[in-house]
């Protein structure tokens, strides 16, 4: 790859950029509101409703006793095959991530 | 005589809930003045800083700090004690307020209001670190009354001898927090009115309001937990009542913390609120 | 002469319920008080628990609430907040998901922990006016170096992160690629947009100093060189373009 293609594409990008800006950036916004930050952790003066066990009962977490397992949305996840398979084999190998530099 | 400098109006104020920031803006009323817990407009910018800034061109604000600890038994965290006076000085509000309780013990913070004993040594404690924040802040403040849900068997000192103390030795203001009178009361089997005839209303520069829940103790007796999140119980609104008879109107805040409501459930507290202060206003 | 409580028996009694009530605590009659002395122990995780859940939705949703409760249980016993400004709370948590075992079954689990704190990072950060969209039509903008937004966070994962937080928050399903993520602030709310493998170097190139034509000679070739300017200036994230000589 010859020195400074990458710069020459940039200056279309730009070009390409600033002529677009104002349209997709509304749009790409828009959807991730959806998914966005709610009002994490607040502060406030309350009490917690009610003296039930939450702060009474410790989870017993030695090995063998614990016996919860995941069981939210990564069971139903359907994760293209390659990644989806090592997930859930919880193999700890990284993907392949230099795809080229 | 504590002399109240405080410049709250003697009207009806709710807690702030980012929630209810477009409501507010469009029409707050009966609401006239707003609260807002400390520590979450303590970032460095975005939403929080932008609603604080929009809000304090409408409202006169109350800074309501919950994490200061300034019952600990251990001296105030100088770093909380700066942002609270950034804070202070910039919004230069109507009233700063904290509470008789702590919540920072050895770098952990527990986020709770836990107890403390009343006796000669935590007086002097508390009294120190008023006198630490109000020398700090450049002001005066109020200090709120606790919810209690037990008793500490070493205290030597009622509540109120507490507060009256701390008020005559500091300066400071008190905050009345009627519900958390009521459930006091009640969990310690004590009369709430003589908890109220015997308090020194004219130090009082803010009242309290807020919903509690129902439980009960080791023995079946009722304990009452203060969850903020319903409507301000009946006996608690004649408490309220007994108290402003006798105080003089007070400005006065509806809290609900937790099961946040529409903004048109928490304006009908707020009225109901305003329509008892208005015979004792005129 | 009763017997003083300090306030380091009282709060290692409340966080470990194995632990009995400190003597001295006691109800309207004077005798011992548990249940009264639970509601503390109460409040304090009551509260922690949902500062937590409220902060990390996308990992709640991916384990469950039961699995999620439980390990935040343990995380908040084992790392309380050090700082009364619960909306930083939960640092360590990405950190702490890696090394539980339970999760390793979800490896990807403490990489969408981390984005998700990142995002909280951003939302509170300093405001910070981005330059005007005319300044990039410089001619000498590629020797220009640039300055970011402090809500402009760049992360680099080995799973598609940004995808799967995504999913678990309701929409579309995850890609098979590792991705890099660049988190911006447009107005007050925080986007992410996930980018190939290496993207992250470009970033990191320039907030290290070097000129924009250059560091963008690092970009990886599968990069979309329009959507990563154009995120970069329609998410406010670029708050001056410098030159060496005018």
């Amino acid at each position: 790859m010859s020195k400074h293609t990458k710069s020459i594409a940039l200056a279309g990008a730009l070009a390409a950029a600033l002529s677009a800006h104002a349209t997709t950036a509304a749009a790409e916004g828009a959807t991730e509101k959806c998914y966005g930050v709610s009002l994490a952790g607040e502060n406030d003066c309350a009490a917690g409703p009610g003296t039930t066990c939450a702060g009474t009962s410790t989870v017993d977490y030695q090995g063998n006793a614990w016996s919860l397992v995941p069981a939210g949305t990564c069971e139903t996840m359907e994760l293209p095959a390659g990644m989806d398979d090592m997930m859930r084999k919880g193999s700890l190998e990284p993907l392949d991530r230099d795809m080229a530099s | 005589m504590t002399h109240i400098e405080q410049s709250l109006p003697n009207s009806v104020g709710v807690g702030y809930k980012p929630q209810h920031f477009s409501d507010i803006l469009a029409g707050a009323a009966p609401v006239t003045w707003l609260e807002i817990h400390a520590e979450n407009y303590m970032g460095a910018g975005g939403r929080p800083l932008a609603q604080l800034r929009a809000l304090s061109d409408h409202f006169p604000l109350s800074v309501h700090g919950v994490g200061l600890s300034i019952g600990g038994e251990t001296r105030l965290d100088p770093d909380h004690l700066g942002r609270l006076k950034y804070l202070n000085d910039w919004l230069q509000p109507a009233s700063f307020s904290e509470h008789l309780a702590w919540s920072t013990h050895d770098m952990g913070f527990y986020n709770d209001l836990l107890p403390l004993p009343y006796t000669e040594t935590t007086l002097r404690t508390v009294c120190d670190h008023i006198d630490e924040v109000q020398n700090t802040l450049g002001r005066q403040m109020l200090l709120e009354n606790p919810s209690s849900y037990l008793a500490f068997a070493e205290s030597t000192l009622s509540e109120v001898d507490f507060l009256a103390e701390v008020t005559k030795r500091t300066g400071c203001g008190l905050l009345l927090d009627v519900n958390n009178v009521f459930i006091s009361a009640t969990n310690l089997q004590m009369d709430a009115r003589a908890y109220i005839d015997a308090f020194p209303l004219a130090a009082v520069g803010e009242i309290h309001l807020g919903g509690h829940d129902e439980d009960i103790d080791d023995h079946g007796a009722p304990l009452l937990i203060d969850s903020h999140g319903r409507e301000v119980a009946d006996p608690v609104w004649a408490l309220y009542q007994h108290t402003i008879a006798k105080s003089g109107p007070k400005p006065t805040l509806i809290e609900w913390d937790t099961d946040v409501p529409e903004w048109s459930v928490l304006t009908a507290e707020a009225q109901r609120a305003a329509d008892l202060l208005t015979p004792v206003s005129a | 002469m009763t017997q003083t409580i300090s306030q380091k028996q009282f709060i290692s009694a409340a966080m470990d319920p194995n632990k009995p009530v400190p003597q001295g605590i006691v109800g309207p009659d004077g005798g011992a008080a548990p249940k009264r002395f639970a509601v503390y122990q109460n409040n304090i995780m009551v509260g922690l628990k949902a500062a937590m859940q409220d902060g990390f939705p996308a990992v709640e949703s991916l384990v469950g609430k039961d699995f999620f409760a439980a390990m935040t249980d343990i995380y908040i016993r084992k790392t309380p907040p050090r700082s009364p400004i619960l909306a930083l709370y939960g640092a360590e948590f990405a950190q702490f998901i890696a090394q539980f075992q339970p999760a390793a079954g979800l490896p990807y689990l403490a990489e969408v922990a981390t984005l998700e704190y990142a995002l909280r990072r951003s939302y509170h950060a300093a405001d910070a006016a981005p330059i005007a969209a005319e300044s990039f039509e410089n001619p000498n903008v590629f020797s220009a170096r640039v300055q970011f937004a402090p809500a402009m966070l760049v992360l680099r994962f080995k799973f598609p992160a940004c995808d799967i937080r995504r999913a678990a928050l309701g929409g579309p399903k995850p890609t098979a690629q590792a991705q890099d993520v660049i988190i911006t602030r447009p107005d007050l709310d925080p986007i992410a947009t996930a980018f190939p493998s290496g993207t992250a170097k470009i970033i990191e190139a320039l907030q290290a100093g070097m000129p924009l034509g250059e560091a963008i000679e690092v970009a990886p070739d599968s990069l979309d060189l329009t959507t990563f300017i154009s995120t970069l200036i329609s998410g406010a994230a670029i708050t001056k373009l410098e030159y060496d000589h005018v």
